[in-house]
């Protein structure tokens, strides 16, 4: 097994280890740090694949920001009574059921797949930084996503206020 | 090098002027008074933005026609302008404007009126275009969310009402969630390609083969994603409850705007994107519409709550628009592009009797709110009545036209079978729809006083009322529209 595999196979049970904390553990400082685990696992994978922007942009901006306000907003909120509500309901066993037939079948597809990828598409390397490629291809191939995103952005802000503005009667 | 040429300009435009109106509402509403008449100038701003986003429409409507409709790509292969783009898009814009004629007085009522909810109209249908015209799949997905998330909200709208936030909620779990399946399998058709367009997909299938486990995944996968969108069986669970919760006019937008562009998306991905892996779709699909109308139409028999009905009767229909895509020829897709039209006027229309029946304090919820209908307002009943047949796709309605053509398009394509059920399950739709028929005819009930509608609410069902008329009476002009959507 080569280094990078290993790193791959660590990188991703981090990562489906910290989602599978986030769900399955009660007390929500446990979970905002599962969530942490999990995110980091995802950026170890981003620097993986050599994509260094968004690795960094992965740990300043989700593990360093968002996760911090989450923190903020558990410790402001009141959780005990969340915390003491049954957490799952009768459908558990199927659902668990369910998710592993989904797994297996997919596990089967892939390995039975003899060329996972077509010999045409490799990984070209890169002229110039990370981020001046990442910059590029952003304001020329796919411009019309990158702007159609901050309208994506705006309606999640509109409906955020909305959502947590005062009810008044 | 950022480049933005007139071509990428003139296609983007309509969508372009619904995001610019969007924000343009946003930041006005701090210019005019929060009373009625304040809001009431917002309205035709909004309104204003449909308006020249149609007439935009119009003019590219012109320039594909003086140019033998050929298709025009922009942005690099992520958009594409053509007949089918328009013809949805114009579904689109329709909705929006007659959704927002008929929510001044409903918000007004609720006493949640926002101007952020025309915002959020606008913002819904300017991602509806993304989905009608998207090529590339960063841009599809983009727009999808776009549409997505403007719903999530529009469907909580009524914050003090918890059915409206409990649908509200169960959407967007379940649409994050069958999102995450959509994009996985758009994450394995671009490492199958190496490129995230829909048109490089088509010449990699062939040199893949037959029956590839990895595109078979990819595909199933996507299906999950764009099927849940659809409302269609076994991913329709979200649709009744999310209906029934929702403020009507909501209601009516979710199953007219954006039922219809995934539907277009749907048939994008399918003919564009995999139309040379049809063996490898077509059974799933075949499957996925039996299971949905027998689901659609068998489940809504039991329903005492008219939202419901309507809802699972809406599923049914997406079973109907399944099969002109299962059928796969000409007429199959005529049928497919007028059955959606036709869908949309009946469903906003019966909605709409729905919201102009609205009592002081309480909405028309269950079957027997609508007692005696007839007798107490024959205007309505007899409206509700000419939706509803449309809906059972009865002649001289719209409705039959676009029945009409699914079965003709199944016989044509040697699908008896499917014809066979799709047709039972029609006797099927019968009863229940005419469970309401007689309710507002042959009971009685308590007297109750409705509210005066807005004269909105009056134009609309006016419009309504006469596009199902006329499409059933005189289908020629709508037929050719549909034939636009062909590229004809």
């Amino acid at each position: 097994m080569s280094g990078d595999t290993f790193f791959f196979y660590a990188f991703s049970a981090l990562a489906l280890l910290g989602g599978l904390g986030t769900v399955l553990l009660r007390n929500a400082v446990h979970c905002a740090l599962a969530l942490m685990t999990s995110l980091l696992g995802v950026a170890g994978l981003y620097l993986l694949q050599g994509a260094e922007f968004l690795f960094a942009v992965q740990i300043v901006l989700y593990i360093g920001g968002i996760m911090v306000l989450f923190l903020f907003v558990i410790m402001l909120v009141n959780l005990d009574q969340a915390s003491k509500l049954q957490q799952f309901g009768r459908q558990t066993p199927i659902a668990l059921v369910v998710a592993l037939a989904a797994v297996a079948a997919i596990f089967s597809m892939l390995s039975k797949s003899a060329v996972l990828l077509p010999a045409s598409v490799s990984l070209t390397p890169l002229t110039g930084g990370n981020t001046e490629t990442v910059a590029n291809v952003l304001f020329t191939d796919y411009l019309l996503p990158f702007e159609l995103v901050s309208i994506l952005l705006l309606v999640a802000v509109v409906g955020s206020v909305m959502m947590a503005g005062k009810r008044t009667e | 090098m950022i480049t933005y040429t007139s071509t990428d300009h003139f296609v983007l435009l309509p969508g372009l002027l619904l995001a610019l109106f969007g924000c343009a509402v946003l930041l006005l509403d701090f210019l005019f008074p929060k009373d009625v008449k304040g809001r009431g100038w917002l309205v035709g701003i909004a309104l204003s933005g449909v308006g020249f986003a149609s007439w935009q429409s119009w003019q590219q409507y012109l320039y594909l026609k003086a140019h033998s409709m050929t298709p025009l790509v922009a942005f690099n292969g992520a958009l594409v302008l053509d007949g089918f783009a328009l013809f949805f898009n114009g579904i689109v814009l329709a909705s929006a404007a007659l959704v927002m004629l008929i929510s001044y007085r409903y918000l007004e009522d609720e006493k949640e009126h926002h101007t952020e909810y025309y915002a959020l109209v606008l913002f819904a249908a300017c991602g509806a275009f993304f989905l009608n015209g998207g090529l590339d799949m960063v841009t599809i997905f983009v727009g999808l969310e776009l549409m997505a998330v403007s719903f999530y909200i529009l469907v909580g709208f009524l914050r003090t009402d918890k059915r409206s936030n409990e649908a509200a909620m169960k959407y967007l779990l379940l649409g994050g969630f069958s999102t995450g399946f959509l994009i996985y399998g758009f994450s394995i058709f671009y490492g199958l390609t190496g490129s995230t367009n829909l048109a490089a997909l088509a010449t990699v299938i062939p040199a893949r083969g037959a029956n590839d486990p990895l595109l078979y995944l990819a595909i199933v996968t996507t299906l999950v994603g764009l099927l849940f969108k659809i409302g269609a069986a076994p991913f329709h669970m979200w649709a009744p409850d999310t209906y029934e919760g929702a403020p009507t006019t909501v209601t009516a937008f979710l199953a007219v705007a954006s039922k219809t562009a995934s539907f277009a998306l749907l048939l994008r991905v399918m003919l564009v994107g995999l139309g040379t892996a049809r063996e490898m779709w077509e059974p799933l699909l075949t499957g996925a519409a039996v299971l949905t109308l027998t689901i659609g139409n068998l489940a809504a028999i039991s329903q005492s709550n008219v939202k419901r009905l309507l809802a699972y009767s809406s599923i049914g229909h997406a079973g109907y628009v399944l099969l002109g895509l299962i059928a796969g020829n000409q007429t199959g897709l005529i049928g497919v592009s007028i059955y959606l039209l036709t869908y949309a006027f009946s469903t906003i229309g019966a909605f709409l009797v729905l919201i102009a029946l609205r009592r002081r304090g309480v909405a028309v919820e269950t079957i027997e709110d609508l007692a005696s209908l007839g007798k107490r307002y024959p205007y309505y009943a007899l409206l509700m009545l000419l939706f509803l047949m449309s809906l059972a796709g009865l002649p001289p309605t719209a409705g039959f036209i676009g029945k009409y053509y699914i079965f003709l398009s199944l016989v044509e394509s040697g699908k008896y079978g499917l014809a066979i059920v799709g047709a039972l399950y029609v006797a099927v739709s019968l009863y229940y729809y005419f469970r309401l028929v007689r309710s507002m005819f042959l009971t009685e009930s308590i007297e109750a006083q409705v509210l005066a509608p807005s004269n909105g609410v009056r134009l609309v069902l006016a419009l309504t009322g006469i596009a199902t008329i006329a499409m059933g009476i005189l289908p020629e002009p709508f037929l050719r529209m549909a034939a636009i959507s062909l590229g004809r």
